[in-house]
């Protein structure tokens, strides 16, 4: 009981520079997502064009490199090149984005029908137009269910881009763990979790709708 | 029209699919081509709407080389109809069916109209169906979509790939039925894929059959069944139905070539006369070697006239050489006649028809047939 009150306590003090260390940590992931689809979907749509499986497997092995280098390092490897704060973290968790973003859309964009496609082209679909009103829309629910996974993992990986100076609800962690504060680290760790599991929520229901 | 010539396929691996094509799709026929799996069915219609483009030779539509025209506007020109069906399935009916018209920026009421007409002509309520999507329909009911849709631009032209194959057989055939009523109403060019002979006996005006990338026979259904080329032709259609084609004498084997005739200018009593000396009843009439009508015995008696060219009757239904000998009843029995003039295709005479011809013809064959048995 004693506990719980103090919380209230913490929160009610606190809870301008928690919304401010959250607002931080969504706009890391963020950013990292959009140019991670910014550059996924259309390369993932250009790779589907492209008849040479060699090219492909290649480039998908060089994204697949990114994925596993230990998030921890990889942060620390964006350092010498970009030095610490916002900028490296966001680039180092949008290289992370990139596999699964890529890889749903790729997929995404193939499991078309082919009797669909034929039929498409069959009645005099020009590129452009095939694309937009039948390839994209009937991809459009493995590409959400890829930025939905996506989103889910890079909210979480956020809380490690503290320890590069980026802020976040991981300087609200690692601040707990230098005070040994308990307040700062669950409230860290349960917005984190709140913010990822909102964002699964959410585009869950739009994914859901695309799906008919 | 379409016209092949001299077409070869050779796919990029170098695998020769076709090999010296020579076809020609009539306006207003329905063309089947049929052969075994592999022998380049579906490669020589994708020709046509350059989904495949050819090696070498020409294909003509209306006259124009495919090879110059714009693919895209050519499709647009030409319906596509695939056994997958590949209706949109993130489009509604109303969708699907107007894609066409929408791609070819038809103004909303004109599309409205169409696909109204459209899915009344297959017996689907426009307004039950047209906001649904293609899960909600039977799979007979989703090709009559894909047919609709590939008739909804109106094109001259309409490319079937195996449509009503996945379908099970009374959908088929409804379909099929369909379709033969259909064109009746649309009087379009079709070419239709499929390797059942059966359906292609039922449909088509000109069946090709093919084999390893090559026409081994071309003709109607019944020159197939009646004058099967080689053995691979007469396997391919097999002994059952030609025997059961066989029950169908026509009236080019047992018209009378040997016929009697007057013509326009010949003097109503020379007429007379030739009636009597061979025992008839009526004769043809022919004017500068074409067929003019017919005259009979109460014509010329009746009249006071001078010559055969005042008494004419031209109301006569004819036959043609290739027509049945059910055909020759019929036209026997509707116009109660002693006989029937056959006509070439340049309407000139080539033999009359009676009841004697056709008993003979009939009592032949059947005696043929127990020879067999
Ligand atoms: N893109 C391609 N590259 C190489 N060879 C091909 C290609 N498409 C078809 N072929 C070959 O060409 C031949 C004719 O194929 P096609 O699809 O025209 O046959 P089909 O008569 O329609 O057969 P089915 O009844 O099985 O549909 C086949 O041997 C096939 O393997
Ligand atoms: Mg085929």
């Amino acid at each position: 009981m004693e506990t719980i009150l103090d919380y209230i306590e913490y929160l009610q003090e606190r809870y301008v520079s928690i919304l401010e260390y959250s607002y931080e940590h969504l706009l890391i992931s963020f950013l990292a997502i959009m140019f991670g689809i910014l550059l996924t979907v259309p390369a993932a749509i250009l790779l589907t064009r492209v008849k040479n499986d060699l090219f492909n497997s290649t480039v998908f092995n060089i994204v697949n490199v990114f994925q596993t280098i230990p998030t921890i390092a990889l942060l620390a490897i964006m350092i010498p090149f970009f030095g610490i704060g916002l900028q490296p973290a966001v680039i180092a968790l949008f290289l992370y984005s990139l596999l699964p973003l890529l890889r749903n859309t790729y997929a995404g964009i193939k499991s078309v029908d082919p009797g669909i496609i034929e039929s498409a082209k069959g009645m005099g679909f020009g590129q452009a137009k095939q694309l937009f009103t039948i390839e994209i829309p009937l991809a459009l629910p493995y590409i959400m269910s890829g930025i939905k996974t996506t989103t889910v993992y890079i909210i979480s990986w956020t809380t490690l881009a503290a320890v590069i100076g980026a802020g976040g609800l991981g300087d609200l962690i690692l601040g707990g763990i230098g005070l040994n504060d308990k307040f700062m680290i669950f409230t860290g760790t349960f917005i984190a979790i709140i913010l990822a599991l909102s964002m699964d929520l959410i585009f869950g229901k739009v994914e859901k709708k695309l799906t008919r | 029209m379409i016209e092949l010539k001299s077409v070869n396929k050779v796919y990029d691996d170098g695998f020769q699919a076709l090999k010296n094509i020579n076809l020609t799709f009539d306006e207003g026929k329905i063309n089947v081509l049929i052969g075994p799996s592999g022998c380049g069915k579906t490669t020589t219609m994708k020709l046509l709407n350059r989904l495949v483009d050819h090696t070498d030779g020409t294909i003509l539509v209306e006259g124009k080389d495919i090879q110059e025209m714009n693919p895209i506007q050519l499709r647009r020109q030409m319906g596509y109809v695939i056994q997958s069906i590949g209706l949109f399935p993130h489009m509604t009916i109303y969708d699907n069916v107007a894609t066409v018209p929408k791609l070819l920026r038809w103004n909303k009421s004109k599309i409205d109209e169409t696909v109204h007409r459209l899915l009344n002509l297959v017996n689907l309520e426009p307004e039950t169906f047209k906001k649904r999507y293609p899960s909600e329909l039977s799979g007979g009911q989703q090709q009559r979509i894909g047919v609709i849709r590939a008739l909804a631009a109106e094109p001259d032209i309409i490319l079937m790939d195996e449509p009503f194959s996945a379908l099970d057989p009374i959908s088929r055939e409804q379909l099929q039925d369909e379709l033969t009523h259909l064109q009746a109403e649309i009087n379009k060019t079709i070419v239709f894929v499929t390797h059942d002979m059966d359906e292609a006996i039922k449909i088509a005006d000109q069946i090709i059959l093919m084999k390893d990338g090559e026409v081994v026979q071309k003709g109607s259904p019944h020159e197939l069944l009646t004058e099967p080329k080689n053995d691979f032709v007469k396997e391919f259609i097999g002994t059952e139905r030609l025997q059961k084609a066989e029950t169908l004498p026509l009236v080019r084997e047992m018209m009378n070539q040997d016929f009697v005739s007057t013509y326009v200018s010949e003097s109503i009593d020379e007429a007379l006369n030739k009636l009597i000396n061979h025992n008839l009843t009526q004769l043809p009439v022919i004017n500068n070697k074409q067929y003019a009508g017919f005259v009979t015995i109460k014509d010329l008696l009746k009249g006071s006239e001078e010559t055969v060219s005042n008494v004419i009757n031209t109301d006569q239904k004819t036959l043609k050489p290739s027509d049945e000998a059910s055909q020759a009843m019929r036209l026997l029995k509707e116009q109660e006649l002693n006989e029937v003039t056959v006509l070439t295709d340049q309407n000139e005479i080539a033999g009359v028809v009676n009841y004697k011809d056709i008993s003979e013809a009939l009592q032949n064959y059947y005696e043929k047939q127990q020879g067999v048995v």
